[in-house]
């Protein structure tokens, strides 16, 4: 046993947030109160003075990918434009406790990107040096360090993809998703943003070329600006806008195990035998694996993705060959071309949108949130998001993390 | 598991094909003539609808060729497959109540 025992988790402040009805008009009105949506709230309140906001969720707050991810937090991305924005995640991760005066148990327990073959090994060595020269903490370990770091992870010789290193980001680790969303819920309510449950978009009032409010099941609320964060249903919504996004809809599933003794003391990623592995603070074992190949908006996955992956984490981790599987459950993620993020304006003025994060949203929650934030209140991108806009489909300015984004989409 | 009927071996589980997207896409007729917001659409845009949808896949553990299913995005259900010089079908879609409309 080389892990600490874990702390209980903290009690919840005995007031998160107001449940209003919504009013007629806002200035802003986010779409979707998922982690980003409730992190653009708080930022257009906090950086930019913008309180009279409604975050419009169609089923329950956090409900939807923000209540199914696999919590990992990290930033070793290669390109510059990913280190950068992901890099400053993980920098307002590092203070957001404190800031929001909630212990969501952010935890830099590391994260370990194991390499099993060559190519792996030289992709893991170029993206360490990436990371370092963008000043992101990465290096390069060999097996017998993996091993240092992960003691119960399987590195001998003889398995069918033996470990032959892997990348280690120590500042890497997890949050409690649910505590997160609360957190941001919570400020975002005091700073006088209404969070509105229940209510689904279903059109856009606009006049001309421009939108100027959305009809929901709830009536019309007029809206000076409008943001869309609605993750995997966000071409569903952009299209009743009458805007076309590059994104493909995939499920993405996760599982969880029955709770274990902690054995597990970081984060385990492979792309090539493809599972990715961690331990709550309760002691589920947490895995997840890619996407299901096809378009999909069902919220599950393929048995056979699940069979892939749990044959990969027993033969990593050969302790875990006996522990039973909880629940597993899907998301729909909105995967772009270029594997990359799109934090934009659109072709419809006052319009804008946050999405195409495909599996790896939740670790930029923050950044996505303050970057979109100031996209909407200034109507200019961020520096941090500026690459990330929707025309770099046209110029051919692509963000190219296929495989380089460490996890295979 | 999805059940896949390829239609020239049958039906064969999900793990035997390779997803290949949008179906009935057609290469541009003027390429040189289109502008860089076209070449954009052509190559990087693409349908993603809730519900019916017409895609390709290729029977990769079989006969190795490309066929199109129509498929539901919600239900996952394989509607039609259909191989590529076919017209995409009439998507036959059940109603909750099990009445086909």
């Amino acid at each position: 046993m080389t892990a600490q025992p874990q702390p209980a988790p903290p009690e919840h402040p005995d007031f998160l947030w107001r449940n209003p009805e919504p009013r007629s008009s806002y200035d802003v009105v986010i779409v979707g109160a998922g982690g980003h949506g409730l992190a653009t709230a708080y930022y257009l309140a906090k950086e930019h003075g913008i309180t009279d906001v409604a975050v419009l969720e169609k089923g329950w707050l956090a409900g939807g990918n923000m209540a199914r991810n696999t919590t990992i937090i990290r930033s070793n991305y290669l390109w510059d434009e990913s280190a950068a924005i992901y890099e400053h995640a993980l920098k307002l991760w590092e203070g957001l406790p404190e800031e929001l005066d909630y212990d969501f148990l952010f935890s830099q327990r590391g994260v370990l990107n194991l390499a099993h073959t060559l190519q792996d090994v030289r992709e893991g060595m170029r993206r360490a040096n990436a990371n370092r020269l963008n000043g992101v903490d990465a290096e390069w370990l060999d097996p017998d360090q993996v091993a240092e770091v992960c003691p119960i992870l399987n590195v001998s010789p003889h398995t069918r993809y033996p470990v032959l290193g892997g990348t280690f980001q120590p500042r890497a680790g997890i949050a409690k998703h649910d505590h997160v969303a609360w957190a941001l819920a919570r400020r975002a309510d005091e700073m006088g943003v209404d969070l509105i449950q229940g209510c689904e978009v279903t059109g856009f009032v606009k006049d001309g070329e421009k939108v100027v409010g959305v009809e929901t099941n709830l009536g019309r609320i007029n809206a000076g600006r409008v943001g869309l964060a609605a993750a995997g249903h966000s071409s569903v919504l952009a299209e009743r806008a009458g805007v076309r996004l590059p994104v493909q809809s995939h499920p993405l599933q996760a599982l969880v195990s029955e709770l274990h003794e902690p054995v597990h003391p970081t984060v385990v990623m492979s792309n090539h035998v493809h599972v990715y592995v961690s331990q709550a603070h309760k002691g589920e074992l947490v895995m997840g694996a890619g996407v299901d190949s096809y378009n999909g908006y069902g919220q599950r996955g393929s048995f056979h993705v699940i069979e892939e992956q749990m044959a990969a984490a027993v033969e990593l981790f050969p302790i875990f060959a006996r522990a039973h599987v909880l629940r597993t459950w899907g998301g729909i993620v909105d995967v772009t071309p270029d594997a990359s993020p799109i934090i934009s304006a659109t072709p419809v003025e006052n319009l804008f949108v946050n999405c195409g994060w495909g599996t790896g949203g939740f670790k930029a929650t923050p950044a996505a949130g303050l970057t979109f934030a100031h996209t909407i209140a200034t109507g200019e991108a961020h520096a941090l998001n500026a690459p990330f806009a929707l025309d770099r489909f046209t110029t051919g300015a692509l963000i190219d993390e296929h495989g380089a984004a460490a996890v295979a989409h | 598991m999805l059940l896949i009927n390829c239609p020239w071996c049958g039906p064969h589980n999900e793990s035997e094909y390779h997803y290949g997207g949008q179906a009935h896409v057609p290469y541009p007729d003027n390429p040189a003539e289109l502008d860089d917001r076209q070449w954009a659409e052509y190559v990087f845009y693409r349908d993603n609808p809730k519900g019916p949808f017409a895609e390709r896949w290729m029977h990769s553990h079989g006969c190795r060729r490309w066929f199109n299913a129509l498929r539901d995005t919600v239900s996952y259900e394989v509607l039609a497959t259909y191989r590529l010089d076919e017209p995409r079908p009439e998507p036959r879609v059940t109603d909750p109540a099990g009445e086909q409309r």
